[in-house]
């Protein structure tokens, strides 16, 4: 297996040679069972490295690699076979009448054998809980649902990677947990590098490793509990961090001795628990 | 504008296979100047009800008195465009809306379809810009220019510029970075205020109905599932839960807190850093609640 999935090396990118660097010089990689999210403010860069991993987007300097493949012209064919996107609203993503049709769409493309296809739309929609709506015209579905079909259309096709840009955004928050779990399930069962590109605070502390993007530039590359101690600073380029980090962050500022910067509601509860008993 | 629903229902395409109730029964009251918010899962029939705010959709049964409007099934909304301009409706992703030359051809559209002379219009914009936290250099440039956040505030400019008494806000933050959706809420809130509005938010933040709000409404399966005080209505987590809603982290929390220390922290508003002493009182055994 490669040890790299996705890697960018020394990345710039613009839209046009009047307009400022969109991406100055950004490098990174990703590994195949790893979990990346990447935030950053409104306009930081962030939904154009997912464009620059497919294709749909090219680098004026600098080299993408993905799944051993540099990223060109030629090679997006290739490259796009592995690499699964979601964007943001489904209702843009539809192309087939039925669900069944839509899930069909990219493994035709694929030229797919049709008993095989036959059985991926059967286990991508299992996947996604989403069975039961075979012959359901997609745009008639609620919002979480559409986004369950978009995904079971881009897992049907078996990416090694899939991009998440976005797509939770315009779920409740009931949907944007049901749509999480189920990928991180697939991605349990099937070895797939997840992409997630986020402004949901909560949905960083369930990553291996979170890119912090400001102005182009890679802010910080740490582990989710690391950049939750820089609270002040991500303020400063726009961001913030989820509830449970704010409070710690306060416990911390006044002698509240925590043993670790926690992730969620039940480390910082057994953190102050340890807290309790040595006071 | 005081503003009420009498048992209103809303049938989309009825007598059809697609028939679909997205309002079943539903009354309500909101009094002139308060800040309420509307809180459902997707599919709990919110956006169909703030339609019915300024007549895009009129109720299939019911009634509906926005300040001296009455809307009524199966009658002709008497002067609607009147009402339009007292309700303004702030939709999601406003900026996709956008579409004039100029920030200030856009703003001014409103205002001149209702009539409202030049002169007139040319005195609010300034103020309007203000309102929205925008800088007057940008009047004259493109509004397709601007960034994603800056766009949505041209197009919340277009909307005030109608001076209108009810605000309506549909999902206002959604899309925005963390900065960008405190930074609106903020200017919704001031505006709430030096403007007296009767304002109406429709949302999936728990956070924000708790933060902003002063009345919520929660809404399952187009009918009204629970109403009042958000700290009242937001501690009730196990009937929340069933229409699929979570309690605010906050007050989440400070059950969890409780469960396990033993000992009750009322929330009443207040800050982190207030919520942070008090817990660190009590742990350190400095202070006795029970």
């Amino acid at each position: 297996m490669l040890k790299h999935r996705v890697e960018f090396r020394n990345v710039y990118f613009r839209y046009s040679e009047t307009e400022d660097w969109v991406l100055k010089n950004v490098s990174f990689t990703i590994a195949s069972d790893e979990w990346v999210a990447i935030i950053g403010h409104n306009g930081s860069g962030k939904s154009t490295i997912a464009k620059l991993m497919n294709g749909l987007l090219f680098p004026d300097k600098g080299e993408i690699i993905v799944d051993g493949i540099p990223v060109t012209e030629e090679s997006i064919w290739d490259v796009r076979t592995n690499v699964g996107m979601v964007f943001q609203n489904p209702d843009n993503q539809f192309v087939g009448t039925t669900v069944r049709d839509d899930v069909a769409f990219g493994l035709e493309n694929r030229g797919v054998e049709r008993n095989e296809m036959l059985k991926r739309i059967e286990q991508s929609l299992e996947a996604v809980r989403m069975s039961d709506y075979l012959l359901h015209e997609p745009h008639r579905l609620s919002g979480g649902q559409k986004q369950r079909v978009a995904i079971a259309g881009v897992l049907a096709v078996s990416p090694h990677v899939m991009i998440l840009d976005e797509a939770t955004a315009m779920l409740d928050p009931k949907g944007r947990k049901e749509i999480l779990a189920t990928i991180n399930q697939v991605r349990e069962s099937q070895s797939l590098t997840l992409i997630t590109i986020t402004h949901d605070l909560n949905e960083i502390t369930k990553a291996d490793r979170v890119i912090v993007m400001n102005a182009g530039e890679i802010w910080l590359e740490a582990l989710p509990r690391e950049v939750f101690t820089k609270e002040k600073d991500l303020r400063a380029i726009g961001l913030d961090v989820p509830f449970v980090a704010k409070l710690a962050n306060e416990l911390i500022a006044i002698d509240v001795k925590l043993d670790q910067q926690p992730l969620h509601q039940k480390e910082l509860l057994e953190s102050l628990w340890t807290y309790h008993l040595t006071k | 504008m005081d503003i009420s629903f009498n048992e209103v229902s809303y049938t989309y395409q009825p007598n059809s296979p697609f028939e679909h109730k997205a309002l079943i029964d539903l009354s309500f009251q909101i009094d002139s100047g308060s800040f309420v918010a509307i809180v459902g899962h997707t599919g709990s029939g919110k956006s169909t009800l703030i339609q019915h705010l300024n007549g895009l959709l009129r109720p299939t049964k019911g009634e509906i008195k926005i300040g001296d409007y009455h809307i009524r099934a199966e009658e002709k909304i008497a002067k609607v465009k009147a009402l339009r301009r007292q309700v303004g409706i702030v939709f999601q992703y406003p900026e996709h809306q956008l579409f004039e030359e100029t920030i200030a051809k856009d703003i001014a559209f409103g205002p001149k379809n209702f009539g409202v002379d030049e002169e007139e219009i040319n005195r609010r914009i300034p103020i309007l810009m203000e309102a929205v936290h925008l800088p007057l250099t940008l009047l004259d440039r493109s509004p397709f220019d601007l960034s994603g956040g800056q766009m949505r505030r041209v197009a919340i400019a277009g909307v005030l510029a109608l001076e209108p008494s009810v605000l309506v806000l549909d999902e206002p933050t959604a899309g925005l970075d963390p900065k960008g959706q405190q930074e609106i809420m903020d200017m919704f809130a001031t505006l709430h205020k030096k403007k007296n509005l009767t304002t109406i938010l429709v949302t999936h933040s728990m956070e924000d109905a708790l933060k902003y709000a002063d009345h919520v409404i929660i809404m399952d399966h187009g009918q009204k599932y629970m109403e009042g005080l958000p700290h009242e209505v937001f501690v009730e987590k196990d009937k929340l839960q069933q229409v699929q809603l979570d309690v605010p982290e906050v007050i989440q929390f400070l059950q969890a807190f409780e469960a396990k220390f033993g000992q009750t922290i009322p929330y009443q508003g207040q800050t982190l850093t207030e919520l942070a002493r008090l817990m660190q009182e009590i742990l350190k055994g400095e202070q006795k609640y029970v």
